[in-house]
């Protein structure tokens, strides 16, 4: 119970600055409430949908699939199945972690294992949904555009200086 | 307009997991309730920081710092993008108030993008699964790129 009040800390703190606002600078604090709560029904409008895709396409697009095919034979199919999959899963970027040093496990290359995680970090349905709904499809458009290549482009220098052949912390690195 | 197509979507995908597998449909719903109750404190945390912001920062000061894209403004809210872990879910919003409130598109494209990109925070776990130089690389040539980014949405979408 302690642990759950905790997680409302910020958001109580916030209800009594309104509530002081309301009453010391009558305008300020209803501009606060007013925007707060539009926000929140834009949210609660949208999320619920939003998170029961995620939800769906964590079940049903397991992270098996990418182990399966990202071998060391698999080449540029395994990119693009990688890339698929990081794209339906849920998480940020550090939940990714586990799923690249697996593939780099299984023998998959530097750079994919790069293109991977990157992928994985930017490039999601759900959050692309919410990009478009929140800042326009232009401006959600533009960066996702400008995002793939410069994410393949990195994969491929970190691989070029950290050296294909070399072991990293774990696992040994292969071609694939 | 847009909810419609999102609610009608995920109904059909709903139906179709349900009438494929139950039980996995049944775990997507518990992932979908478990991901949302998570992100629940936050968000309503996060949301009652942008009604403050919009009603207490003054739009020029908002606009003087992100809205002009100096230098200053760039390098804090790039610092800012890197080191925060706000989910990607609460960032959206987040980052439309602040356009809202007069930043420019450059400013709030590097902040995104270094936000999901670029994890200062979650650096000494990147560096146990992947090491030292392959971490402190691809953290620095994603916030180079964030940058590059930026700079070209700021040109093209202004």
């Amino acid at each position: 119970m302690k642990e759950h009040l905790k997680k409302y800390s910020l958001f109580m703190l916030i209800v009594v600055i309104d509530l002081i606002l309301r009453w010391r600078v009558p305008t300020a604090g209803s501009t606060a409430v007013s925007s707060s709560i539009d926000y929140l029904v834009e949210m609660l409008l949208f999320i619920p949908p939003v998170f029961v895709l995620v939800g769906l396409l964590d079940v049903w697009v397991p992270r098996k699939i990418v182990e399966k095919h990202v071998g060391p034979d698999s080449g540029a199919k395994g990119v693009v199945i990688s890339i698929l999959v990081a794209t339906a899963a849920a998480g940020p970027l550090y939940a990714g972690f586990p799923v690249a040093d697996a593939l780099l496990k299984k023998g998959c290359r530097l750079a994919n294992a790069v293109i991977f995680l990157g992928t994985w970090a930017t490039i999601k349905i759900p959050m692309l949904m919410m990009e478009i709904k929140f800042m326009g499809p232009s401006f959600a458009l533009t960066r996702l555009i400008l995002t793939v290549p410069a994410v393949i482009i990195i994969g491929y220098l970190v691989e070029k200086i950290v050296g294909s052949g070399k072991r990293l912390k774990q696992g040994k690195m292969k071609r694939c | 307009m847009f909810n419609v197509i999102l609610f009608t979507l995920t109904l059909a995908a709903l139906i179709y997991s349900f009438i494929k597998d139950r039980q996995k449909t049944r775990q997507a719903l518990k992932i979908a309730y478990n991901s949302f109750r998570n992100i629940l404190p936050s968000m309503l945390g996060i949301i009652g920081l942008i009604g403050l912001m919009l009603a207490l920062v003054p739009k020029e000061t908002i606009e003087g710092l992100f809205g002009n894209n100096s230098p200053a403004g760039i390098l804090i809210i790039s610092a800012v993008g890197s080191v925060t872990l706000i989910p990607a879910f609460i960032a959206f919003p987040l980052a439309a108030s602040l356009l809202q409130a007069g930043a420019s598109i450059m400013a709030v494209s590097i902040f995104i993008t270094t936000l999901l990109m670029v994890g200062v925070l979650t650096a000494p776990m990147e560096i146990q699964y992947f090491g030292k130089k392959f971490t402190i690389l691809r953290n620095v040539f994603s916030l180079a790129a964030a940058l590059g980014i930026a700079v070209i949405m700021g040109v093209a979408l202004q």
